[in-house]
């Protein structure tokens, strides 16, 4: 009987451990290739972030961020598995080595940056923390939120801009912590707190999910810079390089006007010496990053350029409805602006 | 008067009420009031359940805002419990987020699973011995099915949510936590200084701290006590803080069967040649795991509610299904619905496990006078 | 014959358990020596120091619910602290009212009413087989649907009932207060001399003296004489509605009301059945023997029952009192500022120290549990049967 328990127990635990080990050392991109797919950790759900739709399938444009990569790596966006994380547990699941790339409204901060030991790659969307508040309360102004109560998310750089802004203001307020953003709307319809304050993106984002959008209003102060783009783990500058040059990859496509309708036809006739480097004309770019030559033009095919990534997801058609802002092009009076291809 | 047996009946009947109800002028006062309470509260929530509830299986669209958008049968004043939330989630519910073409293998694992525990709970059932044996057999099955390996695609854990999620890592828990438990109770009770210091130390660690706290460290530091490469899944590290803290409060409960066992089986064994293994597993811990059963059942109850913290750590169990439900702006209103609903699955589950330990305590109360 | 003796040597039972010890000493240290080694390279590879000088660091975030002065320029320690003494205030508040609605709940499962005996019955049957987890969220749930702070339910003229909290008026003290206080304290000094002396005669006379109307008369009164004779010192500050919320007196929040409801109610079904074991558990002798001297059925349940009757309740009761403690951990789900929440949550996510952070929660939580136990030892000795049972 002993026999047969410890027998029994050994095999529970050698199969327990077997499923248990990712395996694997070297180099990320190394092992995401063995691996035949990305790991992409992503918002719970932030619409036109990161989001499921109905049938399940992973939208928005973090997780188009995701495609990119797994499309250079690949060539296919659905080479890519999402793993949802709270504000809690992200950073975590980064240093863990249980995703590759954390691609979820994340802020580019000095902390994060040096002390956490990641390395922020790009940013993929200028936002700022803003305030919501209901439009019959009569508010135009932040300056008017004295003695509020706001639901804040906590564990983020947006319940430290908060405290900033108060104490510089010299006003006070009740702090509601929430874990979640779906928690902070129930708290803010039920009017636990007066107020919602959140990245402008994701005002927008859950405004659009009420029952009734325009008895909500986004007051005009932008108190911070959130710079928000993709992570992934310190010293790993070969993987980093990938990621990077994926999301700069869409925004060169946007300079130059190429788009996934367009993009064999200017394989095919482009004149543009930076076009043909960027979509594989001129060989050995792709080399370089550890990649086939047409890595690029595989994006631009299949996930798009960052407009149509932007205009999909988020833009004015949408029931986000974000304006470009300052997220358009440099030329078109944003801050978007990618290093030159060469 | 004749005393008939109907008679007699009603006398008893009547006796009964005048002892139990009516034995003083506060007493019948008192059962008045609690007899209108009950009945007002009774009707309200048998009401709100059943009668005026709204039980309409396909629910499209329109956001309940307020439950009387949902419930059309009613009586102006009164509204009813829309169970359509339950309806359209079930899958959620009880399976999470499980691709719908493999769910037979979680129908499958859940109709065999009271096959696998029949022969450890009762043991005057026919054909005993070969239910232990599919006792034996059934976690690797399981396994099998659940996760998937050749032949069946793999279905990742983080897929896996609701009650089944609940339940795997409530018998899994047990299961894994008790041979641990055992080892332990033993170890605590060793003449060895130093076994029986870190089997003290373990328990007395496990039992002081929270299991909010392990299945944090569980979850945030077990990456970084290990080698590069090496992360267990989410669920994986769930299930071995919930086996820890389980297997500490079982060794206690084991210890205190230990400590029932009078010294003279000890010195019987003994001076029969028996060696310590030999003792313990043919004489001492048999008795000890029959006295101890009832508190090991307790324990065993108080994980299976405990298994509802791992939402706090991302998990979907039942009730973490239950809140992301909440979340969906459709639903948000529904909040007594789904949560009647989640504490009746669990009040199923704990009760049932609670009577079975009152049918053991019985029997051995038989078996030993 | 050397062989003879070393297989005696072999076999020896010492030697063998020192070596078994010597064994497994060895694979711990080795574990221990693996794991540390590579938690430090782990932490060196992802950038993250070691060390407690992050407690001196400011958190930078705000904390809903704390009963000593934090602002967000306070260090990690003090937040720390803040969070230490939340998860207390709700451990000892929920396991006040846990142990008067146990006992009561207990009480009415042992009364000779039929109807009242079981709905005790359900009440603690339902309560003990749902999780703590979901009670906590359900009652905080309903909480949150109270009317919203413009529409506040209000009680007495004074309290205002919203989803935001129970506002209610906060006392001013003012000058001369203390000394009110002290009289209050002195009136309590007083009223035990008076018990003590007043025993001594009873059981030197056998007269028997109404020691109890006398201390509750001295307790009460004294210190509302000194009340007025200090000019009235006290004040209140009333809750105002000004703008977004109440200003002015002092509110409790639905998180902490939630968490108490939640903790207490689900603590006392455990408590209630641990009473009415207890009760139960005195001998019928000792009942019959009191009829017999022909004490009234108070006095019995007073004098001769509950007294018995808390040598068993009181163990199992301590260990309740630890699961309550345990489980006010849970405040995370709801948004109770207790310790797991702010600091182990919040400070644990914005510094990455994870295990010095972990640790420090754990010690806490440890000691308080070791607390408790120890004085649950202490009592356990102070009321054991001198000699045999």
């Amino acid at each position: 009987m002993t026999k047969i328990k410890s027998l029994f127990v050994a095999l529970i635990l050698s199969t327990g451990f077997s499923t248990a080990f990712a395996g694997g050392h070297g180099s990320t991109l190394d092992v995401v290739k063995e691996r035949g797919k990305v790991m992409c950790g992503t918002n719970t759900g932030l619409a036109g972030f990161g989001n499921p739709n109905d049938a399940g399938v992973w939208e928005g444009i973090d997780v188009d961020v995701c495609r990119a990569v797994a499309t250079a790596v690949f060539g296919d966006p659905n080479a890519v598995e999402f793993v949802p994380t709270t504000t809690k547990v992200r950073f975590t699941v980064l240093q863990s080595g249980e995703v590759d790339i954390l691609s979820r409204n994340t802020t580019w901060s000095f902390q994060r940056d040096v002390e956490l030991g990641f390395e922020f790659v790009g940013v993929n969307y200028y936002d700022g923390q803003g305030f919501m508040v209901r439009k019959d309360l009569g508010v135009t102004s932040a300056k008017e939120l004295d003695g509020a109560s706001i639901c804040i998310q906590v564990g983020t750089t947006t319940e430290l801009n908060l405290s900033d802004y108060f104490t510089a203001e010299g006003m006070t307020y009740e702090p509601v912590p929430v874990e979640t953003n779906s928690e902070a709307d129930a708290e803010y319809m039920a009017d636990r707190c007066d107020v919602y304050t959140t990245d402008a993106s994701g005002l927008y984002a859950s405004r659009a999910g009420y029952p009734d959008p325009s008895q909500h209003v986004v007051l005009p102060e932008i108190i911070s810079k959130e710079p928000l783009g993709p992570v992934v783990r310190g010293n790993d500058s070969e993987w980093a390089d990938v990621v990077r040059w994926s999301l700069n990859a869409m925004i060169i496509a946007e300079e130059k006007g190429i788009t996934s309708a367009n993009v064999d036809d200017m394989i095919a006739n482009s004149e543009d010496p930076e076009i043909k480097r960027l979509l594989g004309v001129t060989p050995g770019y792709g080399e370089w990053l550890g990649l086939s030559d047409d890595w690029a033009a595989n994006i631009i095919r299949e996930v798009g350029n960052y407009s149509e990534s932007f205009e999909r997801h988020i833009g004015v058609n949408t029931p986000i409805n974000i304006a470009r802002g300052l997220n358009a092009l440099y030329k078109h009076g944003g801050i978007l602006y990618a290093p030159p291809f060469r | 008067m004749i005393i008939t047996n109907s008679n007699l009946k009603i006398h008893n009947y009547y006796k009964w009420l005048q002892r139990n109800l009516f034995s003083s002028w506060i007493n019948s006062f008192l059962t008045i009031i609690a007899l209108i309470f009950l009945y007002k509260v009774g009707t309200f929530f048998l009401n709100w359940t059943f009668f005026e509830a709204d039980f309409r299986y396909n629910f499209q669209g329109d956001l309940i805002t307020d439950r009387i958008l949902c419930s059309k049968n009613i009586v102006p004043g009164e509204y009813g419990a829309c169970w359509a939330i339950i309806f359209v989630r079930w899958d959620q519910f009880i399976y999470g987020f499980y691709p719908t073409e493999e769910l037979w293998r979680v129908n499958l694992t859940f109709a065999l699973l009271p096959l696998a525990i029949v022969g450890v709970l009762f043991d005057k059932i026919p054909f005993r011995k070969y239910f232990i044996y599919f006792t034996f057999i059934f976690p690797f099955f399981a396994y099998y099915m659940l996760y998937g390996g050749p032949g069946f695609t793999v279905v990742d854990t983080n897929k896996w949510g609701g009650l089944l999620v609940t339940l795997f890592l409530g018998v899994t828990g047990i299961a894994l936590a008790f041979p641990l438990s055992v080892f332990l109770a033993l170890g605590r009770r060793s003449k060895m200084p130093i076994i029986k210091s870190i089997c003290i130390m373990f328990i007395e660690f496990i039992r002081g701290v929270p299991l909010i706290t392990l299945l944090f460290t569980a979850n945030v530091m077990l990456p970084l006590f290990l080698p590069d490469g090496v992360s267990p899944d989410n669920l994986l590290r769930a299930l071995v803080a919930v086996t820890l803290f389980q297997s500490a409060y079982m060794a206690e409960a084991i210890r205190g069967g230990l400590q029932a066992i009078p010294k003279g089986q000890l010195e019987a064994a003994q001076s029969l040649g028996l060696g310590y293994w030999q003792t313990n597993r043919k004489i001492i811990l048999p008795q000890a795991l029959k006295i101890a059963i009832p508190p090991i059942v307790n324990t065993c109850i108080g994980l299976f509610k405990d298994t509802s913290l791992v939402l706090i750590i991302g998990l979907f169990d039942l009730l973490g299904i239950g809140r992301a439900a909440l979340a969906d702006m459709t639903w948000t209103k529904l909040y007594y619905e789904v949560y009647v609903f989640i504490s009746i699955v669990f009040f199923i589950f704990c009760f049932g496990m609670s009577r079975y330990s009152l049918y053991l305590e019985k029997k051995l109360k038989t078996d030993n006078s | 014959m050397s062989v003879n003796n070393f297989k005696k040597y072999l076999f020896d039972e010492k030697v063998r358990s020192l070596f078994f010890q010597t064994l497994v000493i060895g694979i711990f240290a080795v574990i221990i020596y693996l794991v540390t080694k590579q938690t430090a390279y782990n932490l060196d590879k992802r950038g993250i120091g070691t060390g407690f000088g992050f407690l001196k660091i400011a958190t930078g975030y705000d904390i809903s619910i704390s009963l000593i002065p934090y602002t967000s320029d306070d260090t990690h320690l003090r937040a720390y602290f803040v969070g230490l003494i939340n998860t207390l205030l709700i451990s000892i508040c929920g396991c006040f009212l846990a142990t008067i609605l146990g006992f009561f709940v207990g009480i009415i499962r042992l009364s000779s009413n039929w109807l009242f005996r079981n709905i005790a019955y359900v009440y603690v049957e339902f309560t003990r087989n749902v999780p703590v987890l979901l009670q906590i969220i359900l009652y905080y749930t309903i909480l949150l649907y109270l009317p919203k702070i413009k529409d506040a339910i209000i009680l007495f003229d004074t309290f205002y009932l919203t989803n935001r909290g129970l506002f209610s008026p906060s006392p001013i003290f003012k000058e001369g207060f203390s000394i009110v206080l002290f009289s209050f304290f002195a009136s309590i000094f007083f009223a035990f001399l008076i018990k003590y002396f007043f025993k001594k005669k009873q059981e030197k006379t056998g007269k028997q003296y109404p020691v109890f109307y006398i201390n509750s008369a001295l307790i009460i009164f004294i210190p509302i004489i000194f009340y007025f004779l200090m000019g009235m010192p006290l004040d209140f500050n009333h809750p105002v509605l000004k703008g977004f919320n109440f200003k002015g007196g002092m509110v409790i929040r639905p998180e902490f009301i939630g968490m108490l409801l939640g903790l207490s109610i689900y603590t006392a079904a455990f408590i209630s059945e641990t009473v009415r074991s207890g009760i139960i558990s005195v001998s019928k002798g000792q009942r019959e023997a009191s009829q017999a001297l022909g004490l009234k059925s108070n006095l019995i349940m007073r004098l001769i029952i509950i007294p018995q009757a808390l040598r068993v309740i009181i163990p199992p009761l301590t260990s309740q009192y630890l699961n309550l403690t345990k489980n006010s951990s849970l405040g995370i789900a709801i948004g109770y500022a207790d310790l797991v929440h702010g600091f182990g949550g919040i400070s644990l996510n914005q510094t990455g120290k994870a295990i010095e952070i972990m640790f420090m929660v754990m010690s806490t939580y440890l000691t308080i549990s070791l607390l408790i136990s120890f004085f649950m030892n202490l009592y356990n000795k102070s009321v054991q049967f001198k000699g045999n049972a």
